[in-house]
């Protein structure tokens, strides 16, 4: 127990530390945890692990849970609608990488079987790095960012057949000596066991736990539900251990089966909390398995095969890139971003050395270059967005006629997607030109060609918002992603005090940060549309339009005040209550609140009843009085 | 034959008895055009381009409205100001309303007697309606004496009845030719569409 309380307290400290230090150099979160993990870790501080064994128990269990949930989020629909892109790029960018680097490790000396396991394993991306990076930048919607969530959702469903693969190759390969049961098997029926595994978790998910949590969530308690979804992540870890399978492969089938369930949401919302945590454990533990002894003794060949390694793999994706039409910047951010070996690598490894595929150097080596690719993927992605691109891409700043008078607009538009360039449009329609900021290179390439005045760039950059005339501008019209908007409210208030800020919130509790930050003006996007939506309904039931319109306006002045009403008692319960759970009891608050409300409050037009009511019991009065 | 267009204001027609009642005898031809103005502009945004087609392709403007605070709704106002334009209107060129005849229908809570010199309100409605008729005046329109329903406040369900009778029957005088500026020459405020009741 104490042990236990030392190591948590460990890991914690470490993260608590270390992140906060990274984000503030701008290396972001991922970098940070890793960071963590490599000042904890055996090699360095030594503070936990005896070499690494605890820290391998952790890191399995982040990667267990990370494949649920990220089983979870893959829905088959999605899946559907991005076929083409999914099988098209995913499956070229894994084919080609893996048969060059298998080439490469044939090259070199390996037998074809154990080649081609290498070059699969390294073909693998980070799905958990790269979307995070992608997130924060706010570039999940931009071009380069679908195209990578095509190529790592076809990575997370490869790595099933991959899996089953493995032990065919093995049979193939001289066999080692081993531990688990299915070792003793032929290859055969090693393959055979891994596809009765994947069918009976398939199987069994449908007809025993959907069915279990239906039982389950009857119960109405929420502690159990999370009880019984951890108890699902574990058990079908155990029991994939137990068969000698990958306790990974396991969780994240029954995560693919789950998503299809309609559990799927309050699953992902209850183990929400414990996904940032996981997370940033399993980037901890990989920063402190990378084993630095072993690049101690060969530091050339380490560091060498990473480089070449990652080198490689941006020239597939380069090409791939290139060919799926997308523009330099965006395919730099593409072939950056998934360049590093992923999660998934060690998942692979792990087996292949189980396989006896590969002796036990080549797979420490192995994941030492996949630990140290993961890395220095941050440090890559800085250095395309610092150096390279404003050197070869879209430029920051927009090109300058030589005789063009450089007008300082009063109003910067940051982020100029559907809402910002709604904006924008009407500003301009309106005669007032704007200075526009956004981070989409093929969307700045577009709109300089219109005539825009454009920087692109991160927007929370306070060196980008100079470049831009903060300093001269009056109004900020922040219409960035709802995630990044604190941030650049922060800047300005920071740099630019006097620019009077004006914030598109996506909804309630983005608009409570928003406030806490001292923001005045703020535009909740679900607001207004909903109100105008919510009119037209009371028209087509057939109530006045101008009644109804006048409704939607006083419901809105209502809503507003009621959101400032409870954003000021909103303190005394943010520490204990998820958001979830804080935007349920809200909501609920709100409805009841709603009960009272009367809309036709001071309209009564002047012959009403209540006029006519009054003017006769005056004249009554009148009468009995005379 | 003349054609009628009837522009209506009231921003809360579901809680006036009386005007629900006068447009529902609102005779049914294609010659008498009915704009209900709050339910087409809810916003107040009016779309100038189509109601000044409208008032080109009529002869007879009529304007019907509740009475508030000796004034038109605001609605009513806000066309007025947006689509009588200058160069359309009045002013070079401004000659699409010339000739027609702007006639006022309005409902008022105070009963006639109230709208006198000695009455309550010390004035007549055609002096409450004085900038109305220079507007129209402005715009080279035919001024028609006002109708109007009053003391709605009192007025009883079979009384109200024939005043929406009588409002119908003159809105197809206008239309079919009968009703005339010069048949209404002679009077002056013709509060006849309802009697005081006893």
């Amino acid at each position: 127990m104490a042990s236990f309380l030392a190591d948590a307290v460990v890991y914690l400290g470490a993260a608590v530390l270390c992140v906060p230090v990274a984000k503030r150099l701008g290396l972001g979160s991922v970098l940070g945890y890793l960071l963590a993990g490599v000042l904890i870790g055996p090699f360095l501080l030594g503070f936990i692990g005896e070499e690494g064994k605890d820290i391998m128990h952790f890191a399995e269990f982040g990667v267990v849970m990370m494949l649920f949930l990220v089983g979870l989020e893959l829905e088959p629909a999605l899946f559907w609608r991005m076929r083409r892109q999914v099988l098209g790029l995913g499956g070229a960018q894994v084919a080609i990488t893996a048969g060059l680097l298998g080439a490469v490790a044939m090259a070199i000396g390996l037998p074809w079987q154990a080649g081609l396991a290498v070059g699969l394993a390294l073909a693998m991306s980070s799905t958990a790095i790269a979307l995070q990076s992608l997130k924060e930048k706010g570039l999940s919607h931009t071009a380069a960012g679908r195209c990578s969530f095509a190529v790592l959702l076809f990575q997370d469903i490869a790595v099933i057949p991959i899996l089953a693969l493995l032990p065919l190759l093995a049979a193939a390969a001289p066999v080692a000596a081993g531990g688990s049961w299915i070792e003793g098997l032929p290859g055969w029926q090693r393959t055979v066991v891994v596809l009765l595994a994947v069918g009976a978790i398939v199987g069994l998910g449908r007809t025993v736990v959907v069915p279990l949590l239906r039982v389950v969530a009857r119960t109405r308690l929420r502690e159990l539900f999370v009880a019984s979804a951890l108890l699902l992540v574990v058990g079908i870890a155990l029991l994939m251990e137990t068969v000698g399978l990958s306790p990974a492969l396991g969780t994240f089938l029954a995560g693919v089966v789950l998503a299809n369930s309609e559990y799927k949401h309050e699953l992902e919302s209850d183990l929400d909390p414990f996904k940032g945590l996981l997370l940033g454990l399993f980037f901890m533990a990989v920063g402190a398995s990378i084993n630095f002894p072993l690049i101690a003794e060969r530091p050339a060949l380490i560091v060498g095969a990473t480089l070449l390694v990652m080198v490689a793999k941006a020239a597939v994706l380069l090409t791939i890139g290139r060919r799926a039409g997308l523009g330099t910047d965006q395919n730099l951010l593409f072939g950056a971003g998934l360049g590093q070996v992923g999660e998934f690598a060690f998942v692979l490894l792990a087996f292949i050395a189980q396989l006896g595929l590969l002796d036990g150097t080549w797979t420490d080596g192995l994941m030492a270059v996949t630990a140290l690719s993961m890395t220095l993927t941050p440090v890559v992605m800085l250095f395309n967005d610092r150096v390279l691109l404003p050197r070869v891409g879209t430029t920051e700043a927009p090109g300058r006629e030589a005789d063009a008078v450089e007008e300082r607009n009063r109003v910067i538009i940051a982020g100029f997607g559907h809402f910002g360039s709604t904006v924008g449009r009407l500003l301009r329609a309106s005669g007032v030109q704007a200075t526009l900021l956004d981070n989409d290179s093929d969307q700045v390439d577009l709109l300089r060609k219109l005539g825009f005045k454009v920087y692109y760039g991160d927007a929370t950059r306070h060196d980008l918002l100079e470049a831009a005339g903060a300093h001269e501008a009056e109004l900020l019209v922040c219409a960035i992603a709802p995630e990044a908007a604190p941030a650049l409210v922060d800047t300005v208030h920071r740099h630019f005090p006097h620019l009077k800020v004006l914030v598109r919130s996506r909804n309630r509790m983005d608009a409570y940060e928003l406030m806490d930050q001292g923001v005045l003006h703020i535009y909740r996007e679900s607001l207004d549309t909903a109100l105008r939506l919510g009119a037209d309904v009371l028209r087509e039931l057939g109530v006045r339009g101008h009644t109804a319109h006048r409704a939607a306006l006083r419901f809105r002045t209502y809503d507003e005040d009621a959101l400032k009403e409870l954003a000021a008692r909103r303190g005394d319960t943010q520490d204990y209550i998820t958001g979830v759970r804080a935007a349920i009891a809200e909501q609920e608050e709100l409805l009841r609140k709603d009960i009272g409300l009367d809309l036709d409050d001071h309209d009564h037009a002047w012959d009403s009843q209540e006029l006519r009511e009054g003017i006769a019991a005056a004249q009554r009065n009148t009468r009995t009085t005379g | 034959m003349p054609r009628v267009l009837v522009l209506f204001a009231h921003p809360r027609l579901e809680r006036s008895r009386t005007n629900r009642a006068l447009l529902k005898a609102l005779p049914v031809s294609d010659r008498i055009t009915l704009r209900d103005l709050y339910e087409l502009y809810p916003d107040m945004q009016v779309d100038v381009n189509a109601e000044q087609d409208l008032l080109t392709a009529h002869d007879v403007v009529v304007l019907h409205h509740p009475f508030y605070w000796y004034s038109v709704p605001p609605l009513l106002k806000q066309y007025i100001d947006l689509v009588y334009a200058f160069g359309w209107a009045y002013g070079p060129g401004g000659t699409a309303l010339r000739g027609k005849v702007q006639f006022h229908v309005v409902t008022t809570g105070g009963g006639p007697e109230a709208y006198t010199a000695d009455g309550f309100h010390g004035h007549t409605l055609s002096e409450f309606l004085l900038p109305l008729k220079r507007t129209a005046t402005l715009c080279g329109m035919r001024w028609a004496p006002p109708f109007a329903a009053q003391g709605t406040h009192r007025v009883g369900d079979a009384e109200l009845e024939r005043i929406a009778h009588r409002y119908g029957r003159m809105l197809h005088g206008w239309a079919d030719g009968t009703l005339t500026l010069d048949r209404m020459a002679g009077t002056t405020d013709q509060h006849h569409l309802l009697t005081t009741p006893t």
